[in-house]
């Protein structure tokens, strides 16, 4: 493969690997927390970050880690005060953020704000191999920490009040979350860009809700999918010459439309042989009901009933009693008594 | 109905008041609950009931007096997993799909400390809560998919799956379906008969009538009534009167029959 006899693409590549495998990492609880912006308003935050690491001459990566991990930190307090919801608490941080970037720039001497494009839209095919292993470090981090407290910020994210009824280390485990999140941010930085890296983290993640059945598995998911577009995205601008994070949340989204379309057509056919089915039983000669000579199996919360060896599960549809098929598993052992006639 | 009487208090109020800012929305109350019992806290909306219940999960702040949990005060109660929590919530699905395992574990979390993972013991505990509420062959299954009845039960299993001592849920049966009600019920029973405190906070103890023996009626943020069950009807029901349900209808009109109106005296809303 021609792109990868380059020592800027393959150092481009394993950039883009890292950070396609630890931002949906992150970004499920996110999604699942339904704090999908939180990592644009910590990439904003981030940039002031950037503007102080340009105007004092240090690390610019270094300052974003530091003013992104703040800002989670703020966010969360603001959060458990309970006086500012999460929605405006991230507005306000989200401008601040903007606003404090620019202004400091300004302070900055000319020639030095143009490194700014770098840092809001990426530029992947700059990774040096320092940046590398700042990359390594941090995917290594948000990888142990998801998989060794996982099912906490899983409990954390679906129900906050339950959580903390029950005694988990609720601000904790968020202010971890966020502090993740920020660093998940900083890393992607140089690869996707400030303005795109929430996509990265969100994009993966609503794709793989869609198909998913557990949350274990739209972790995984979610993680291959993020793997797969960050690789092919930063290929296909190799090629195609676009900038490599545009590149990469276009793709993305693009496979969120076509899995969205499928799922939906899936429902579509599902439904309509369903109604086809009802067909069938059109010409049913009764209603089932006690003693209609069906044995009335209890399902559930609702009633089967036994219909030469298949189940029926009666419900009134606008053109009457309609039945579902239900399958032959095991009647769950329901309410004693009723509808046992 | 295995009762301990002289094993001490699984919940002691003392002159306490329970609110939100400054505010007690329940105020100077006194209650004691002996370990074993089942106990009904019964009132109109806005009667301070949930409140009462969130104060003693640590989620409505004690502003005066005193509340002990499982022998400890309710801020220093050290292993929160003690208590089982079944909120008053209609569905159970995230954003994320989540199967009816993955839910209930979470239940489990609550008495493992921060780091330590679900080992046999626990994922067989969580089989079993689930098995309790009758969903043993949805385990896999997105909570989503189940009908809202059934959620309810994933709910009620999550609390079990800690063996807690103490079970507090607020309006398990408000809107399930009468064979998901008669299931919790008899959940309810064997919970109660391994000598698990019940504490159900609720507007209609129809459902639970067979398990629930002790009632408390909250009224305004004060306890009104506390005895056995079957006299909380009289006390919640005539001789009170409600400041907020609708004018008596004259009669004959009847252009309101299709909404829901409060029915003076029913054990319902009261």
């Amino acid at each position: 493969m021609e792109v990868l006899e380059y020592g800027f693409m393959q150092r481009a590549l394993l950039a883009s690997l890292m950070v396609g495998l630890v931002a949906p990492a992150v970004g499920i609880f996110l999604v699942q927390r339904r704090l999908s912006l939180l990592g644009d308003g910590l990439g904003h935050v981030a940039l002031t970050g950037v503007a102080v690491g340009v105007l004092t001459s240090t690390a610019p990566v270094g300052a974003a880690l530091v003013a992104a991990v703040l800002g989670a930190v703020l966010i969360e307090l603001i959060r458990a005060r309970g006086r500012t919801s999460g929605d405006v608490a991230l507005a306000v941080l989200f401008y601040g953020g903007i606003a404090g970037g620019v202004v400091l720039l300004s302070l900055a001497p000319r020639g030095q704000a143009t490194n700014l494009d770098a840092y809001l839209f990426g530029a992947i095919t700059t990774t040096a191999p320092a940046d590398l292993a700042v990359f390594a470090v941090i995917t290594v981090l948000v990888l142990a920490v998801v998989g060794l407290l996982g099912q906490r910020l899983y409990a954390v994210s679906d129900d906050e009040e339950y959580a903390r009824a029950v005694g988990l280390p609720v601000l904790a485990l968020n202010v971890l979350l966020a502090a993740l999140v920020a660093a998940t941010v900083v890393l992607s930085m140089r690869v996707v860009g400030l303005l795109l890296i929430s996509a990265l983290m969100i994009v993966p993640s609503a794709i793989a809700q869609l198909l998913a059945r557990s949350f274990r598995q739209a972790l995984y998911l979610a993680c291959a999918i993020g793997l797969v577009v960050s690789l092919s995205g930063t290929t296909a601008s190799y090629y195609t010459g676009t900038p490599s994070g545009g590149t990469i949340v276009l793709l993305a989204i693009a496979l969120f439309l076509l899995v969205s379309l499928g799922v939906a057509l899936r429902d579509l056919t599902a439904h309509r042989r369903h109604h086809r089915r009802g067909d069938v039983h059109a010409a049913h000669p009764h209603e089932h009901g006690a003693g209609c000579g069906h044995e009335p199996v209890p399902h559930g919360d609702h009633v089967d009933y036994d219909h030469d060896g298949h189940r029926h599960a009666p419900h009134l549809t606008g053109a009457g009693v309609h039945y579902d098929e239900h399958g032959d598993q095991a009647a769950a052992p329901a309410s004693p008594g009723r509808g046992a006639e | 109905m295995s009762q301990h009487p002289a094993a001490g208090t699984a919940v002691r109020l003392r002159d306490a008041s329970i609110g939100y800012g400054d505010v007690p929305i329940v105020s100077r109350v006194d209650l004691t609950v002996r370990y074993g019992e089942a106990l009904a806290v019964l009132g109109s909306n806005g009667s301070g009931k949930t409140t009462l219940a969130r104060g003693l999960l640590g989620l409505a702040p004690v502003l005066g007096g005193e509340v002990e949990l499982l022998g400890a005060p309710v801020g220093r109660l050290r292993e929160r997993g003690r208590v089982g929590y079944v909120p008053q919530r209609h569905t159970v699905s995230g954003a994320v799909p989540a199967t009816v395992r993955e839910v209930v574990a979470v239940g489990r979390l609550a008495r493992l400390g921060l780091f330590r993972r679900l080992g046999a013991a626990d994922r067989a505990a969580v089989g079993e809560a689930v098995a309790a509420v009758g969903l043993a062959d949805r385990m896999e299954e997105p909570v989503a998919s189940l009908s809202g009845g059934q959620q309810r039960r994933v709910l009620v299993a999550r609390a079990l799956a800690a063996q807690p001592e103490l079970l507090i849920m607020d309006e398990p049966t408000a809107g399930v379906d009468a064979a998901s009600q008669d299931a919790l019920a008899a959940v309810l029973a064997r919970v109660s008969a391994t000598g698990t405190t019940l504490l159900v906070v609720t507007h209609e103890t129809g459902p639970l009538s067979g398990v629930l023996t002790r009632a408390v009626v909250v009224d305004h943020g004060r306890i009104r009534y506390d005895g056995p069950l079957a006299g909380a009807d009289a006390a919640a029901g005539p001789g009170r009167h409600d400041h907020c349900g609708p004018p008596a209808e004259p009669a004959g009109t009847g252009y309101r029959l299709d909404q829901p109106t409060v029915t003076t005296g029913s054990r319902g809303s009261r």
